[in-house]
């Protein structure tokens, strides 16, 4: 089960060591502090905005997940910061992930 | 340690031509050396080349170009600090004793690949750089209590020393109501808040203190160094209102030039936004944690250089391989009182940051008479 091919499938999961539990990001296949496995957490995450803009009529807001992951994930409503929210999509388009978030 | 300075330098306009990079990175070590006519090029070691461009070999290709035979030829790519990277490998090839003379020559052409950060999906769909720079920006904005006209006072001072450097790219002085009223790319970014990819080069020869003295009687030496590598990805930095890697790099340059910050006279900072240059100017502690614009308004009003004197990467342009190099020769100008227009007050400590992906990595040189 690779990060990618879950997130391919619109699934986002959160990539931690087996051995130490540490979560993992960027998604890897070996842990950057203990060098162990990496297994998927398949959940339905909640993310804390932490900084946000707007191009034309889409935002697009830093979201930190777990106090350690960060992304950066388009929404299409007015975001606050420090607002809880989920990933409502993703995927890869063009090599590139993408995620919206509510 | 023996000393380690800059002999020659060279450089051709910044421009947005379409011309091989093999073409730009010859016409800048063409320059220096037609400056230099006294250079033996058989006294040099080593030939790195600094570009993010995707031609191969290119450090022997420009070997064979101009003439020169190296012990050592490789190219250097950090993305926009790849200039002064490949500058630090040079003093070190010095300081080990590999090499006692190294050409750095950097070029990049106007669509260089190195602009984007392929390998950063953490930004989602976000990987063009005016994306972290609005991040910065608005944080910047709220934590310290900035506007965006304030922050346009970075662009029309930058546009205005430009144009006293005549390989600038940028030939316009622009008002604080052009900058607000320039294409929105964002709600926190306008175009004239952007360093514009450009194509141009720049080459500087290294040389150590046994034979600099052969080649020019005002050598500016390399004192400080700092280097800071926090990540790669831009989410991962820790703030995104300072510049985390600047702050230790500068730190690590001081240190080692045995200086304080108050101390130097002149610097070029990596003002590759609007927001980058009080954030820069605060992580190296010019001035405390949101009082960079105090400084830049200061500067402004008073027609003093001090802060980018070529233009910054605003005014200039920003070749991505060539701009630390670009740097580096600005502040040795300074140093040497030739900078013409644009010279300061006579100055005698120098300062060059330059750094990579919104801050994930820095460096930091300081140079002296």
């Amino acid at each position: 089960m690779s990060f990618e091919k879950e997130l391919e499938k619109g699934q986002f999961c959160i990539p931690e060591c087996t051995a130490c539990k540490k979560l993992v990001w960027p998604p890897s296949e070996f842990c950057d502090k203990c060098n162990g496995k990496i297994s998927l957490r398949k959940e339905e995450f909640e993310g804390k905005i932490i900084e946000f803009s707007r191009q034309n009529e889409e935002y697009f807001c830093v979201v930190e997940f777990g106090n350690s992951i960060r992304i950066i994930a388009k929404m299409m409503t007015l975001p606050k910061k420090d607002q809880i929210v989920k990933i409502s999509k993703c995927g890869i388009s063009e090599g590139s992930y993408y995620f919206q978030i509510i | 340690m023996s000393k380690i300075g800059i002999a020659a330098y060279g450089t051709t306009s910044f421009t947005k031509d379409d011309q091989k990079i093999e073409t730009i990175l010859h016409k800048s070590t063409n320059d220096l050396f037609q400056k230099n006519p006294n250079i033996d090029k058989k006294e040099i070691d080593a030939v790195l080349v600094s570009t993010n461009n995707n031609s191969k070999y290119l450090a022997p290709i420009l070997s064979e170009m101009t003439g020169i035979q190296p012990k050592i030829a490789h190219s250097i790519e950090s993305l926009c600090n790849s200039g002064t990277n490949s500058i630090v490998s040079a003093f070190s090839y010095i300081s080990s004793g590999l090499a006692d003379m190294v050409l750095v020559s950097g070029a990049e052409r106007y669509d260089s690949p190195g602009q984007i950060l392929e390998w950063d999906n953490s930004r989602g769909e976000f990987k063009h750089p005016i994306f972290w720079a609005s991040i910065f920006s608005k944080s910047y904005k709220q934590e310290y209590g900035i506007s965006d006209e304030e922050l346009a006072i970075v662009s029309v001072k930058n546009h205005k020393q430009a144009k006293e450097n005549p390989n600038a790219l940028s030939k316009k002085t622009y008002t604080i109501d052009e900058v607000m009223n320039s294409k929105k790319l964002t709600d926190d970014l306008r175009l004239l808040n952007c360093s514009r990819p450009c194509t141009g080069s720049a080459s500087i020869l290294l040389a150590s203190e046994e034979i600099i003295k052969k080649y020019t009687d005002s050598p500016i030496w390399i004192t400080g160094i700092g280097q800071k590598t926090t990540s790669a990805g831009f989410t991962k930095n820790p703030s995104l209102s300072s510049m985390e890697s600047t702050k230790i790099a500068g730190e690590s340059a001081l240190k080692m030039a045995n200086h304080n910050i108050s101390e130097v006279d002149v610097a070029e900072v990596h003002d590759a936004f609007s927001v980058c240059e009080p954030m820069a100017l605060e992580s190296l502690g010019f001035t405390n944690p949101g009082e960079g614009m105090n400084m830049i308004k200061k500067l402004n009003e008073t027609n003093n250089f001090m802060i980018n004197p070529r233009g910054g990467l605003i005014g200039c342009g920003h070749p991505l391989g060539a701009t630390g190099i670009s740097q580096t020769i600005e502040i040795a100008q300074q140093l040497q009182n030739t900078a013409e227009n644009r010279q300061t007050d006579n100055p005698k400590t120098g300062l060059v940051h330059n750094m990579s992906a919104a801050a994930t990595s820095s460096t930091v040189l300081v140079l002296e008479k």
